[in-house]
């Protein structure tokens, strides 16, 4: 736990759209201007899965200007996901190198981050990257307790080496809070899965 | 009380179940029976851990309305006593064997869940958007432990053995996450928390069909050992923080 003021990590609601891009800031009437911040954004990798952006990952939400403040809007992956701090710096670092020093984050915890958003392009760097992308969600149904996995047809997870889909499940839970671990039955080897949340 | 007080007894709840269980499941790193398993708790501990940071957030901004300050989230975690704490007596109960460890997990991921459900649909915004959050990672939660509940029930003689111990043993906490209490039936007719009551129906349905299909026995006593609205823990929570909060005790203020 840090510190710091509990404020940071609290979802803040949006300001009111008069105080959104006011005429004192002549970037914010520019798309131009916000293009080249998300481009910005788009070149930083997520630091746990360097293959992919930040942008690519879904997790940035918006980017505007509050009056002469760029306000960049995060969401978490997981609740815990320790990444999100590295996340936050890295930002601030960019925005620094490239002259804009007036900006802050916004935690935006709703609608909760979702796999789904992960772009088609980076899915396949995931795969060559070694880790299974993210298949369909669940869904927003409960788990059903009782039935259980071992009566469930196991999902057809395509190993990212072989392709081969006799894979299986190890552990949900894996080296990071967004994967599960599972192994390939055909080349043998162990990889990673993207969850799907 | 006001209607403030109310919520920021409410919020501190939901974060110190999630601060509590996930400092119990942190003892298991390193100590796992098998490395995946180690993973295992380390990520639905971390899950837990971050559910907290945001409850225990909002709770220091719902103190802020009321008293001169609210509390940070550190200030929160480790300065208060166990008869300050809010965790329901499950949570806090020892991890035992990994028959007690996954009996404690199943039983509060159920209850958790359901939890969420409703909070996720809170006329507190705030509220509302956390147990979203949480919701979709206690998902995954529950799914582990019933695995894990049916697998070591439906088991070799000594996991069945041991599953029904654990039951047994902890049956008697899990009926105080459903007492009722007047800070929350205030809050859920506001619409803003979750009337606990009402979910034991479901929540025994959930538990009763997994614990047939590990054929395990659910025990016959409705008895429920309560207490943790009040503040009354078992000795069990005394011993975590005393664990947990001794370097900002010793140091105050310390950073790394």
């Amino acid at each position: 736990m840090s510190a710091g003021n509990p404020r940071s990590i609290l979802p803040r609601p949006a300001p009111p759209a008069s105080a959104v891009a006011g005429p004192k800031t002549p970037r914010a009437a520019s798309i131009s201007a916000l293009a080249e911040i998300w481009n910005l954004l788009g070149g930083i990798p997520d630091p746990e899965i360097p293959v992919i952006s930040i942008v690519e990952l879904g997790i940035v939400r918006d980017v505007a200007y509050e009056g002469s403040t760029l306000v960049v809007s995060v969401t978490p992956t997981y609740s815990g996901c320790p990444a999100t701090a590295v996340i936050a710096g890295d930002i601030a670092a960019t925005l620094n190198e490239a002259g804009y020093t007036d900006h802050r984050m916004r935690t935006q915890l709703a609608p909760a981050w979702s796999t789904d958003w992960i772009e088609p392009a980076a899915r396949e760097r995931l795969r060559l990257y070694g880790i299974a992308p993210p298949g369909e969600r669940v869904g927003t149904q409960r788990v059903n307790v009782s039935g259980l996995r071992r009566h469930a047809p196991p999902r057809a997870i395509a190993c990212p080496r072989c392709g081969s889909l006799r894979t299986r499940e190890i552990s949900a839970f894996g080296s990071t809070p967004c994967k599960a671990q599972h192994r390939c039955d055909d080349c043998l080897e162990p990889f990673d899965y993207f969850k799907p949340i | 009380m006001t209607r403030d007080h109310d919520l920021l007894d409410y919020l501190l709840r939901l974060a110190d179940s999630d601060l509590v269980l996930a400092q119990r499941l942190g003892a298991w790193i390193g100590h796992g029976p098998v490395l995946e398993e180690d993973i295992a708790s380390a990520n639905v501990g971390l899950d837990l851990l971050g559910q907290a940071r945001l409850w225990f957030a909002y709770a220091g901004e719902v103190e802020a309305r009321f008293a001169k300050r609210g509390r940070s989230e550190d200030e929160l975690a480790f300065l208060r006593e166990s008869s300050q704490y809010r965790n329901v007596l499950l949570v806090e109960q020892p991890n035992g064997d990994y028959a007690h460890t996954m009996t404690r997990q199943f039983f509060f991921d159920a209850f958790h869940e359901l939890l969420l459900d409703i909070l996720s649909r809170s006329r507190d915004a705030c509220i509302a958007e956390i147990a979203a959050k949480g919701a979709k990672e206690v998902r995954y939660h529950v799914e582990r432990s019933s695995g894990w509940v049916i697998r070591l029930g439906d088991g070799t003689d000594e996991s069945r053995r041991r599953m029904q111990a654990a039951c047994d043993a902890l049956w008697m906490y899990a009926g105080e996450m459903f007492e009722p209490d007047e800070t929350g039936h205030a809050l859920a007719v506001e619409g803003i928390g979750c009337d606990a009551q009402a979910l034991a129906p479901a929540w025994r349905e959930r538990v009763g069909g997994v614990m047939a299909e590990a054929t395990l026995t659910v025990p016959v006593s409705d008895w429920a050992q309560t207490g943790s609205k009040r503040g009354v823990h078992t000795e069990h929570l005394s011993r975590l923080l005393a664990e947990m909060q001794v370097l900002p005790r010793t140091f105050a203020g310390a950073q790394w």
